[in-house]
């Protein structure tokens, strides 16, 4: 049993390892730069390029791990960017000078969880499943996009925000530390605390967990926040650096961040998952597109790409879940 | 006559509540704006919503089987894209029948990975969605696609034609929508669609081929969707590769709104025509209102999640969880 879980947990940094020796073969003779793939600047640009989708990827870990799921977080990025960047042109926000720019993230922020709880409350108290909940309200978040701003892009470039998001902390760009700072985070939160055994005991059977005495909607409420939260850091971390936001973006950020999820070995019926092997598929989708234009293929062929792996993943899964079940039988 | 107790109006606004809602506001449109029940107003309404329309109704036989197809969306751009190209490779007798082959190709794969190899179906059409994605991309060269000769072919009367003042889009969904009402409500195999996602195991047990009939709901599907692409093409004659982006979610909104369970055995042809056409009716009464179009998102929320709310409320005998 250890064995297999060692394999299971194992077998995403595999996947990574394959890919990095592929890319790096492969690009010795199909490169078209004559800049080597496993470049130290290039990786780091790399975990930087994985931040924003890895963020969210992150929070649908947990999300998931209790047996929901969010569909509404590539609007509620994008609603969370809207504030970040409109607040700060406010006109009282301007005559805080140098507070603006905190004020405004936690403005932003605090959207993220406004949303995430409203998404929390009502798969809590009216019991639709949260598939249905997040597909309304990822249709609804996305009106209010629109609303606030209408079709026209929200732009305000504030260069100290700009600064703090280029700037290399031992090398790392900013929005890594923040992947890395949410990965030790959430992984805290899921292996060492009551509410991360909670979640995975309500995943895993949420009858047998309300028996046990387990409050099944605070938990769900929590995880909601959580990734409301996640998603406007995601946000605020991106923008900071654009500085300007169009009502379309963040738009299938959804089914790129299940993908990663998935990828990584986290179960779609809950219960089982872990936000470590989520952070190894947030890198290996990533690692895919970087190599695929390394080596010269066409941007589009990705997606082919991963969709092919992702179901190539599910059935390999499937099998050796097959496999383990025979043993336990015999 | 019997009574009609209270009991017995809850139970009908529970089970018609999607009928009732959609009376009310067509009546609260109409009042609001005279031009709202104009034929040609009505008329344009269902036009546009036949494209997504006819992707619901190959949805909701997926639905009622008892799982999910997020894929559609990009398959339709597949097939608009596809269709395009080679209407002037082929010539448009021959582009068509060859879209509707390789469009349902790609449903049959997807059947067999979800109905013989029994993956989760919302991840196998989620990696269909980015995969497909990619195929149209790679078919098309990342570019636009478009008919050299737009004034001399036949090919823009699907979109495009009318038929005895009806337009044909509608003719073809309200045909669609018959025969595929027909389908399941009359025939074995539909029966056998409801039996699996209601109950797969006792289906199964009671000698239902499963497999087989879960592949052919995605072969419905894809069939639905590759006469959505064909209207596509033909109404506009030229695509971005993106035509059908966001429109699985979209189509997933109205056969929900239509009262199809996600979990499988429950939905009707009738219910999805009901759903497709509220959310039409929705944008089209916002704009005539003089409201935006992106109110409409707001309004579809609201609505979506009242109407499963209130389902699945009168079905447990009350209103809130009893999720602790």
């Amino acid at each position: 049993m250890k064995r297999e879980a060692l394999l299971k947990q194992g077998a995403i940094w595999a996947f990574i390892l394959v890919e990095l020796v592929f890319f790096s073969v492969a690009g010795e003779y199909l490169s078209v730069s004559d800049k080597a793939f496993m470049d130290f600047d290039n990786m780091l640009l790399l975990l930087k390029q994985s931040a924003p989708i890895g963020i969210i990827a992150l929070g649908m870990t947990i999300i998931m791990i209790n047996g929901n799921i969010d569909l509404s977080v590539g609007a509620t990025f994008a609603l969370s960017a809207i504030v970040l960047l409109d607040s700060m042109t406010w006109p009282f926000m301007q005559a805080l000078g140098g507070w603006s720019v905190p004020l405004a993230w936690l403005l932003a922020l605090g959207t993220g969880v406004v949303l995430g709880a409203i998404n929390g409350l009502i798969v809590w108290k009216t019991g639709v499943d949260a598939f249905i909940v997040t597909l309304g309200s990822m249709l609804g978040y996305r009106g209010l996009v629109f609303m606030y701003n209408g079709e026209q892009p929200t732009s305000h470039l504030n260069w100290d925000l700009v600064d703090f998001a280029e700037a290399q902390i031992l090398g790392l760009h900013t929005a890594t530390w923040f992947l890395l700072g949410v990965a030790l985070f959430l992984w805290l939160l899921m292996t060492k605390t009551v509410h991360g055994r909670n979640a995975y005991a309500i995943g895993n059977n949420r009858e047998a967990a309300v028996n046990a005495g387990i409050r099944v909607g605070p938990h769900f409420l929590i995880n909601f926040m959580l990734i409301g939260f996640l998603a406007s850091l995601s946000a605020v971390v991106f923008y900071s650096e654009s500085g300007s936001v169009n009502p379309n973006d963040g738009m299938l950020y959804e089914l790129w961040a299940i993908t990663a999820v998935v990828l990584g070995g986290t179960k779609l019926t809950g219960g089982y998952g872990s936000i470590i092997s989520t952070l190894g598929g947030v890198i290996a989708i990533q690692l895919l597109r970087k190599g695929l234009g390394h080596i010269g293929a066409d941007t589009e062929t990705v997606n082919l790409v991963i969709g092919l792996i992702l179901i190539a993943v599910l059935f390999l899964d499937r099998q050796l879940n097959r496999k383990g079940k025979e043993e336990l039988k015999t | 006559m019997a009574q009609l107790t209270r009991k017995d109006l809850t139970g009908f606004l529970a089970r018609q509540g999607i009928l009732v809602a959609f009376a009310l506001f067509m009546i609260g449109f109409a009042l609001a704006n005279q031009r709202f029940l104009d034929v040609d107003n009505v008329f344009g309404v269902i036009r546009s919503s036949a494209i997504l329309g006819i992707m619901a109704l190959g949805v909701t036989f997926v639905v009622i089987g008892g799982n999910l197809d997020l894929s559609v969306g990009s398959m339709m751009s597949f097939s608009t894209i596809v269709v395009l190209d080679l209407h002037d490779k082929l010539g448009p007798t021959l582009a068509i029948p060859a879209m509707f082959a390789l469009t349902m190709g790609l449903g049959a794969f997807i059947g067999f990975l979800v109905g013989y190899l029994k993956l989760n179906s919302l991840i196998v059409t989620l990696g269909m969605l980015s995969a497909i994605h990619g195929l149209t991309l790679t078919w098309s060269g990342g570019k636009n696609m478009d008919i050299a000769d737009k004034e001399g072919t036949w090919f823009s009367v699907f979109g495009q034609g009318s038929v005895a003042g009806i337009p044909v889009p509608i003719l073809m969904f309200a045909g669609l929508a018959v025969v595929l009402s027909l389908l399941l409500t009359k025939t074995p195999f539909g029966r056998k669609v409801y039996a699996v996602g209601g109950n797969g195991t006792a289906a199964t047990f009671s000698g239902v081929p499963r497999a087989r009939v879960v592949f052919q709901t995605y072969l419905i599907s894809s069939f639905c969707v590759a006469m959505a692409g064909l209207m596509q093409a033909s109404r506009s004659l030229g695509s971005q590769n993106t035509v059908g982006q966001g429109m699985e979610l979209e189509v997933l909104a109205a056969v929900i709104l239509g009262g199809a369970s996600l979990l499988g055995g429950s939905g009707t042809i009738f219910k999805t025509v009901i759903g497709v056409l509220i959310l039409g009716f929705i944008q089209n009464g916002l704009l005539l209102v003089g409201l935006e179009f992106y109110v409409q998102y707001v309004v579809t929320w609201v609505i979506i999640i009242l109407a499963v709310w209130l389902d699945i409320a009168a079905k447990r005998g009350r209103l809130w969880s009893p999720i602790a």
